[in-house]
């Protein structure tokens, strides 16, 4: 059953068209990584489906809903979540201050002025949960200002988890981070996409990375949708090897 | 236990202050206006280091909490409590009916326009002769007794029992705002101030916790005013104005925007060098200024941000 449905998108910035009739199929449980060439417009498409933009036509789908034009907040309240290419955190707070926050909202607490003994306790615990999960739970006093960048990236994966997303958005996850870094998120992905079923789309450079972890790939140049299917097809695909994987590796 | 100790201290400190003041040099009023002015700076801080929206407009609150207490003592007859709650709900009232007007603004268009806001309650006031007293501030009043369940005291001739009435105030305010703080909703305000964009996409509807947040910071701001006024006996046209805003901002800064309590040090350094540098000399403000440049220069924390990193 797809769970996110993108129907003949197109996002035009005047006269450059950013974003053009793109479609898109992402099922439930699927890993699907979007790549492409700097200025494809993956990060639009990015901020169409989370809502920082919206799109000039189209129509984007989520869990039979047309979300097309909720506001970003609805999209995470129906399950989108997303983290971003320079990394969005709350830099002067510690680890767990940082989930904490996401943990209170996403238990509908944000408007609370006072939590019971027993909410602040579930809080607590599934602060400590998130923090092992993202690996972080030895840096939890630390300010996230101050923690290497992969760390930082596994905070905001952290934040965004906390929400209990049905789909999960990760713009280039791993972009700027040394291998070990690299090694790490991508077994993190992987865990949350085996183990625990989640829907992922990714959008990455890495193309080892992409082939050894997505199911689906979907290729965009200039906008547009260029190939999609699975790592072996796209592998053996003449368009997108002469348009862009040629010209990357 | 360490914050628990200093939370301890301050409070002592604070509490007793009436009797280790005139062993400093100092005097009951001095500290009255200090912990009004603080309570100010403090509520304007609510909003700049705890949910990172600068409010250039805080003096039309205070004003409002002035003007409300004053009229109601003035004119309507109203006793000490109720002059301060009206003063109260008045400011409250028109943070109620500017806010939305203004909190889907950023940086310093959100600031331009509490200034603007701010003034015309500074020309009203400035200009409406018969009922503001214009130019002259309302006077021609006296702060009334203090009534409550059968019990009456005199706050005129006593000025230590108004800096008590003065610190319960002040307690209860200073107390709620600290807890909101420690809450869930403090803690969505906070990340509002560290990144806005990631807050959004936690989900968090930014304007209304920005509203939300900005009242709670202008009704505080105009209890200390409606304190003010009775403190003065008088309701002055000149707290309205822009430039009192700035002097609160600056109270802030000067004592820490990070702190929760910096901006009642920075209010007691401005009010204690206003108090003494201008009785030696008329360019008291330049003094003033120039200690502000030098903290925001070098210590951008403030003051109390110095003693925390000092320990």
């Amino acid at each position: 059953m797809s769970l996110l449905k993108i129907e003949g998108l197109t996002k035009s910035f005047g006269s450059l068209m950013a974003v053009l009739d793109v479609s898109l199929d992402v099922a439930e449980g699927e890993l699907h990584a979007v790549i492409g060439p700097n200025g494809a417009g993956k990060t639009t498409a990015f901020n169409l489906i989370s809502g920082m933009l919206d799109p000039t036509r189209g129509s984007i789908q989520f869990a039979g809903h047309d979300i097309t034009r909720l506001s970003p907040n609805e999209r995470v309240r129906k399950g989108i979540a997303r983290t971003f290419q320079i990394t969005e955190i709350f830099p002067e707070l510690t680890v767990v201050e940082n989930l904490r926050i996401s943990v209170e909202v996403a238990a509908g607490y944000r408007m609370r002025p006072w939590l019971s003994r027993a909410q602040t306790a579930q809080v607590k615990e599934r602060v400590e949960q998130l923090a092992q999960r993202v690996g972080l739970t030895a840096k939890g006093g630390r300010l996230v200002g101050e923690l290497s960048h992969g760390d930082q990236r596994a905070v905001e994966i952290g934040l965004a988890l906390a929400l209990r997303p049905k789909l999960l958005l990760l713009d280039e996850p791993t972009a700027g981070m040394g291998d070990q870094e690299t090694e790490d998120i991508t077994a993190l992905m992987h865990r949350l996409h085996r183990e625990e079923k989640l829907t992922i789309v990714l959008i990455e450079h890495d193309m080892p990375l992409v082939f050894k972890v997505a199911d689906r790939i979907t290729v965009l140049a200039q906008g547009q949708v260029l190939a999609g299917g699975t790592p072996a097809e796209i592998a053996s695909n003449a368009a997108v090897q002469a348009a862009y994987l040629g010209q990357a590796e | 236990m360490r914050r628990i100790a200093i939370l301890a201290g301050i409070w002592a400190l604070l509490t007793l202050a009436p009797f280790w003041l005139p062993l400093v040099g100092g005097y009951t009023t001095l500290g009255t206006r200090v912990l009004v002015l603080g309570l100010a700076a403090m509520a304007l801080n609510y909003l700049l280091g705890y949910t990172g929206v600068l409010s250039f407009g805080h003096a039309a609150y205070v004003g409002l909490g002035a003007y409300g207490a004053a009229m109601s003592i003035k004119f309507l007859g109203m006793g000490a409590l109720q002059a301060i709650a009206i003063g109260t709900l008045l400011g409250a009232l028109a943070a109620v009916a500017i806010g939305p007007l203004i909190v889907r603004l950023r940086g310093i268009y959100f600031s331009m326009c509490t200034i603007a806001f701010g003034q015309v309650f500074y020309f009203i006031a400035f200009r409406w002769n018969t009922v503001t007293g214009g130019d002259d501030g309302l006077g021609g009043w006296k702060r009334p007794a203090l009534e409550f369940a059968g019990y009456k005291l005199d706050l005129l001739t006593n000025d230590v029992a108004y800096y008590y009435v003065a610190l319960f105030f002040f307690a209860l305010a200073v107390g709620g705002m600290g807890l909101l703080l420690a809450s869930p909703l403090g803690r969505v305000q906070l990340s509002i101030r560290e990144n806005e964009r990631r807050a959004r996409f936690l989900g968090i509807p930014i304007e209304r916790h920005i509203l939300l947040s900005w009242v709670v910071s202008c009704l505080v701001a105009s209890l200390a005013g409606a304190l003010y006024a009775l403190l003065n006996n008088f309701a002055d046209p000149r707290i309205l104005r822009w430039d009192f805003s700035g002097d609160l901002v600056i109270m802030a800064v000067l004592g820490g925007m990070r702190s929760f309590w910096g901006p009642l040090l920075g209010a007691a350094i401005f009010v204690v060098l206003q108090d003494y540098l201008s009785s030696v000399t008329e360019n008291w403000m330049s003094f003033i200024g120039l200690f502000f440049v030098l903290v925001v220069m070098f210590f951008p924390r403030g003051v109390l941000g110095i003693l925390k990193r000092a320990r």
